[in-house]
C-alpha cells in the first residue's frame, strides 16, 4: 500500500478504519472495495478534497492491483446508479492521470454493457449507458463518439419484426441519458443530435400505446394525467431542449475539477451494435408514471418542480435507484432516502411517499415484495416523526378522495398497506373525515374501501377493538363479529335433515373413531338427491357432507389449528365424499356456510382442502363463480383466495418441473460417467445401466406428471376466463335490453377483476395465450371484454 | 462481471443472532447449520392473548405460511407469549425478518430470529412457574403477558 496512509484514512474514508497490523492482498483489496463504495458519503471532508484523495490513492495502487480496482469501478457504475456523477468524476480525476486506465475502463464498461443485454438485465443496461454518457462530461469518452453510440441505438427503431418493447428501451437508454449529458453532446455535435431527437419523435408517434390503460393507477385525467412513461421522457427532454439544455438539479462533482480534466486525452467509444433481437429476449415492460403530486401539494418550502421538468425525471430516478440498492434494509433506505442530496432545494418527503407510492402500486406489479413498502414508510415516519407522517396521511387523504377511479388491484394494495400500517399506530385516524362515506350506496368505492379497510384491521386484532376505534355512525360499515355458524346447534330446528345424525357423528368423533368407522355411521344418512338406495350409497350426498363437515368443524372452531387437525385426522373421510366434482363444490359450500362470518377462517381452510388434494384448484374456481358466492363476488376475501389458488396451482407446476430438470441432469451426469470399455468392471458397468434405466423411468414419469399438471393449470385459467365471459356477457347483454348504462360500480369492478388477473399471472398466461385467443377471445366476443385482452398482449408487443 | 460489493449490500436483518438454544441436540455447528436453512421463525413478545389467526395474517405477508405453533405454558397450557412461524420457503421466512422483526402486532414491538426447526415439546415455556424465562425475573407491570413477573408477584 501506499505510504500515504494515514492521511487517506482522513481524506477519503468516512468512518475510521481499524488500522490493519498486516497488509494481506485479500485485505487491501477488501479495503479498496470500502474506500470506492463508501465515497461520497457523509464526511468531515468536502467530496472534492475525498475524490481528489481516493483517486491519489488508487492511482498509486494500478500497478499492483489494476483488475481489482477496474472491477469494483465496473461494479459501481452497474449498482449503485444513484452515485452516479461521484464515480463519473473519480474515473475523470483517474482518466487524467493515467490515460491507459482511462481506456481499459471504458473498454471494461463495454464489455460489461454486452453482457448485461445479453442476460436481459435492462435498468443495470440504462444505467450503464448513463455512466458512459457522463463520462463525456468528465472528458473521458469523445462527445462525437457518445453520438455514434446513441445513432447506433436510435437505429433499432427501424429493425422489422421486432417487439415493439426492444426499440422501446434503446430509445430509452438515449432519452434518459440526456439530462446528464445532452449539453455537452449539443455543444459539439447539434446537428447529428437533432436528427436524432426528429428520429426519436417520428418513432413514438408511431408506435403504439394500446397497453396504457391497462397501467394506469387512476382512469381519470385529472389532477395528473398517468403518462405513458416514454411520452413523458420525451416531454421532460423537449423542456430541457427548449431550456438550452440548462439543468440545475444533478449533481456535478466535476466542474470542480474542470481545470485538470479538460487537460485529459479523451478516447472514442468503439463502435456499439445493439445485440440483434433473440427470442429469449425479456425487455422491460412498459408502465406508467404515477404522480400524484404537484407543486399545489406542498404548502410551505421548497417547490416541487413541474412533471415535465427534467428535475422530476432525475429525483424520481435517483429515488428509486436507492430503493434498489438498500430494500434488504429497511433503516439503512430510509436514511439513505432522507440524506438525498440537494434536499433542501425540494420537497424531499413527498417526492419519497410519491415515489413509494409509485412503486407499490405499479402495475402488472410492485418491483419488491409489498410489505416492504409498509416496512419502509414506517422508519421513514420514525426518522422523521414531525413532518413525514402528515405527508402520508395527506397523501392517504388524497388516495381516499379519488377512490371511484381507481385501479381495483391498486385498491387491494392500499387496503393492505393502510391496514397493516394502522395497526402500527393504534388504528389511530380521523374517520369522522371520511364520514362522507356514509350517506353512499355500500357497494361504492369509499365506502367499500372503510369497510375493507376495517375487516383488515380486525383480522390484525379483533372485533371489539375495531368496534371501539370508529364513531358509532361508522356501524354499518364494521365486520361482522367473526364466529361460526353451525347449522345444528342448540337453536337449531331439530326437525333439519339429517339433524339427529349429527348428534351421532359428534359422539363418534369424540370418541376417537377411525375413518372407516365414521364412513360406516355415515352410511344411515339419506341421499336427498337419490329415490331409492340403488348402490352403496356411495355417490354424491350432499347431506353426509353437510352432517359431517358441519359436526367436525364445530367440534375444531377454537382455532385454525384445531381445523388443521381435524381435516388431517378425517382425510380418508373427506375424500371419500368429495370424490366427484359434485362432492367438491359441495364441500367448499358447507365450509362457507360455517364459516361465512369470518372470511380468514374460509380462506385457510380452502389453502388446506386444496394442499391435502381434497379440492383442486378448479373447484375452487367453479365455487367462486357459483350463484351462490354472487353477494360477495365484490369482497376482497374472495379475490385473495382465487389468486391465492392460482398461485398454488402454477407452483405445484413449477416444483415438478423443478423434480424434471433436476432428473434430466443426474442423467447426464451418469452417462457422462460411463468409460468408453473397461472390460473387467462388467459389474459396475450393469449397476450404471440399471441406474441409468432408473432414472430414465423417473424421467418418463416426471415428464407425464408436468404434462398432466400443467393441463391441469392450462384448464383452471381456461374456467376462470370463460366463468368472467360468462358474467360479464350476461350483463352487458341486460343492460343494453333495457338500454341501462354498463358502467355500473359491479361491472367495473368485475372487468378490472378480469384484468387483474391477466396483470398478476402474466408470465404463466403467456404460455396459453394461443389456446386463449382460438377458445375465449375469439372476435365474436363483445368488444368491451376483448379490449382487456387486446390491451394484455399490446404489453408484450 | 460477479463482483459482489460486499462492503455495500448487506442483508443484516436475515443474519442469524447470538442465541443458541441451550436444550437443542447437537453441536453448536449445527445448530447454527440448521439456523441458515432453516424456514422457521421464533416470535417473541407477543401479548398472551394474541391468536393464531392474528399471527397467521401478519405472517402472511412475507409468504405462504405453512403451520404456526403457539407456544405455551407447561403447567396451565395457556398461551404465554411466543410462538414460531413456519413457511414453506426459505425466501419468505427472509422477508419477514426483514419486514415484520420489528414491527407492531396487537401493539406489541415483536421480535423475530431463526429457529432451527420446531420439535414437539418446544411449545412449552421454559420458565420455573410455566411460563417463560423472561416472564420469572421481570420487574415492570405488563398486563398483556400475566402483569408482573413471577418473581415479584411470589414477594
Amino acid at each position: 500500500m501506499s505510504r500515504r496512509r494515514h492521511s487517506d484514512e482522513s481524506d477519503a474514508g468516512s468512518q475510521p478504519h481499524k488500522r490493519r497490523r498486516t497488509s494481506e492482498p485479500i485485505e487491501i483489496e477488501d479495503r479498496l472495495e470500502s474506500l470506492i463504495c463508501r465515497v461520497g458519503e457523509k464526511s468531515t471532508s468536502s467530496l472534492e478534497s475525498n475524490l481528489e484523495g481516493l483517486a491519489g490513492v488508487l492511482e498509486a495502487d494500478l500497478p499492483n492491483y489494476k483488475n481489482k480496482i477496474l472491477r469494483i469501478l465496473c461494479a459501481v457504475a452497474r449498482l449503485l446508479p444513484e452515485k452516479l456523477p461521484v464515480y463519473t468524476t473519480l474515473v475523470g480525476l483517474l482518466n487524467a492521470r493515467n490515460y491507459n486506465f482511462g481506456g481499459e475502463f471504458v473498454e471494461a464498461m463495454i464489455r460489461q454493457l454486452k453482457e448485461t443485454l445479453k442476460s436481459n438485465l435492462y435498468s443495470e443496461a440504462v444505467y450503464l449507458v448513463r455512466f458512459l454518457s457522463d463520462l463525456v462530461n468528465c472528458h473521458v469518452i469523445a462527445a462525437p463518439s457518445m453520438v455514434a453510440m446513441f445513432e447506433n441505438f436510435v437505429s433499432v427503431t427501424q429493425e422489422e419484426d421486432i417487439p415493439q418493447v426492444r426499440s422501446d428501451w434503446y430509445v430509452y437508454a438515449v432519452l434518459s441519458s440526456l439530462p446528464w449529458v445532452g449539453k455537452e453532446l449539443y455543444e459539439k455535435k447539434d446537428v447529428e443530435m437533432d436528427r436524432l431527437l426528429n428520429q426519436i419523435e417520428g418513432y413514438l408517434k408511431r408506435r403504439q400505446k394500446t397497453h396504457v390503460p391497462m397501467l394506469q393507477v387512476w382512469t381519470a385525467e385529472k389532477p395528473h394525467p398517468q403518462e405513458e412513461y416514454l411520452d413523458c421522457l420525451w416531454a421532460q427532454v423537449q423542456k430541457l431542449k427548449k431550456d438550452r439544455w440548462q439543468e440545475r438539479h444533478i449533481l456535478r462533482p466535476y466542474i470542480a475539477f474542470d481545470s485538470v480534466l479538460c487537460e485529459a486525452l479523451q478516447h472514442n467509444l468503439p463502435p456499439f451494435t445493439p445485440p440483434a433481437h433473440s427470442d429469449d429476449a425479456v425487455y422491460p415492460m412498459p408502465h406508467v408514471v404515477f404522480r400524484m403530486f404537484d407543486y399545489t401539494d406542498a404548502p410551505e418550502g421548497p417547490v416541487m418542480p413541474g412533471s415535465h421538468s427534467v428535475e422530476r425525471f432525475v429525483i424520481e430516478e435517483n429515488l428509486h435507484c436507492i430503493i434498489k440498492s438498500h430494500w434488504r434494509e429497511r433503516k439503512t433506505c430510509a436514511a439513505q432516502l432522507l440524506s438525498y442530496p440537494g434536499k433542501n432545494k425540494i420537497p424531499l418527503n413527498y417526492h419519497i411517499v410519491e415515489v413509494i407510492f409509485g412503486e407499490l402500486f405499479q402495475l402488472p406489479g410492485p418491483p419488491h415484495i409489498d410489505v416492504m413498502y409498509t416496512a419502509l414508510l414506517i422508519e421513514l415516519c420514525k426518522l422523521q416523526p414531525g413532518s413525514l407522517p402528515q405527508v402520508l396521511a395527506q397523501a392517504t387523504e388524497m388516495m381516499y378522495m379519488r377512490l371511484d377511479t381507481m385501479n381495483t388491484t391498486c385498491v387491494d394494495r392500499l387496503i393492505n398497506w393502510f391496514s397493516h400500517h394502522l395497526s402500527n399506530f393504534q388504528f389511530r385516524w380521523s374517520w369522522d373525515d371520511w364520514a362522507d362515506c356514509l350517506t353512499q350506496d355500500i357497494e361504492k368505492p369509499k365506502p367499500k374501501f372503510v369497510k375493507e379497510v376495517l375487516e383488515k384491521c380486525m383480522r390484525l386484532s379483533y372485533h371489539q377493538r375495531i368496534v371501539d376505534i370508529v364513531p358509532p355512525s361508522f356501524s354499518a360499515l364494521i365486520p361482522a363479529n367473526p364466529v361460526c355458524s353451525y347449522k345444528y346447534g342448540e337453536e337449531a330446528d331439530s326437525s333439519l335433515p339429517g339433524f339427529a345424525m349429527t348428534t351421532i357423528v359428534g359422539n363418534a368423533i369424540k370418541n376417537r373413531a377411525s375413518n372407516e368407522e365414521i364412513l360406516i355411521v355415515l352410511k344411515d344418512v339419506p341421499n336427498p338427491n337419490q329415490d331409492d338406495d340403488d348402490d352403496e350409497g356411495d355417490g354424491f350426498n350432499p347431506l353426509k357432507i353437510e352432517v359431517f363437515l358441519q359436526t367436525l368443524l364445530h367440534l375444531a372452531a377454537k382455532s385454525s389449528s384445531h381445523s388443521f387437525s381435524a381435516l388431517a385426522k378425517f382425510h380418508e373421510v373427506l375424500k371419500t365424499l368429495t370424490d366427484s366434482d359434485e362432492g367438491k363444490l359441495h364441500i367448499l359450500r358447507v365450509l362457507y356456510d360455517f364459516w361465512r362470518n369470518h372470511p380468514q377462517m374460509i380462506s385457510v381452510l380452502v389453502d388446506k382442502l386444496i394442499r391435502t388434494q381434497i379440492v383442486d384448484c378448479a373447484a375452487v374456481a367453479n365455487w367462486i363463480f357459483s350463484p351462490e358466492m354472487a353477494h360477495d363476488f365484490t369482497r376482497f376475501y374472495v379475490w385473495e383466495i382465487l389468486h391465492s389458488t392460482i398461485r398454488k396451482m402454477n407452483k405445484h407446476v413449477q416444483k415438478i418441473q423443478k423434480e424434471l430438470d433436476e432428473a434430466k441432469v443426474k442423467l447426464e451426469k451418469q452417462q457422462n460417467k460411463k468409460q468408453p470399455d473397461s472390460g473387467d468392471e462388467e459389474d459396475m458397468e450393469k449397476n450404471s445401466e440399471d441406474e441409468e434405466g432408473q432414472l430414465e423411468e423417473q424421467i418418463e414419469r416426471l415428464q407425464e406428471k408436468v404434462e398432466s399438471a400443467q393441463s391441469e393449470q392450462k384448464n383452471l385459467f381456461l374456467v376462470i376466463f370463460q366463468r368472467f365471459i360468462m358474467l360479464l356477457t350476461e350483463h352487458l347483454v341486460r343492460c343494453e335490453t333495457s338500454g341501462v348504462d354498463i358502467n355500473t360500480t359491479w361491472y367495473k369492478n368485475c372487468i378490472e377483476r378480469l384484468q387483474q388477473i391477466f396483470l398478476m399471472h402474466h408470465v404463466i398466461i403467456q404460455q396459453y395465450m394461443g389456446t386463449l385467443e382460438n377458445l375465449l377471445f375469439t372476435a365474436e366476443l363483445d368488444h368491451h371484454i376483448l379490449t382487456v385482452y387486446q390491451q394484455f398482449c399490446a404489453l408484450q408487443l | 462481471m460477479s463482483i459482489k460489493l460486499n462492503a455495500l449490500f448487506s442483508d443484516s436483518y436475515v443474519d442469524i443472532s447470538q442465541y443458541r438454544d441451550q436444550h437443542f441436540k447437537g453441536n453448536r455447528y449445527e445448530q447454527e447449520k440448521l439456523l441458515k436453512q432453516s424456514c422457521t421463525l421464533y416470535v417473541g413478545n407477543l401479548s398472551f392473548y394474541t391468536t393464531e389467526e392474528q399471527v397467521h395474517e401478519l405472517f402472511s405477508k412475507s409468504g405462504d405460511v405453512k403451520r404456526i405453533i403457539i407456544g405455551l405454558d407447561k403447567v396451565k397450557k395457556t398461551a404465554c407469549g411466543f410462538c414460531f412461524v413456519e413457511y414453506y420457503t426459505r425466501a419468505d421466512a427472509e422477508n419477514a425478518m426483514r419486514f415484520i422483526n420489528g414491527t407492531r402486532l396487537d401493539d406489541r414491538i415483536i421480535r423475530t430470529d431463526w429457529d432451527a426447526g420446531f420439535k414437539e415439546g418446544r411449545q412449552f415455556g421454559r420458565g420455573k412457574s410455566g411460563g417463560q424465562v423472561r416472564d420469572e425475573y421481570r420487574q415492570d407491570y405488563d398486563p398483556a403477558r400475566g402483569g408482573y413477573g413471577k418473581l415479584v408477584q411470589k414477594s
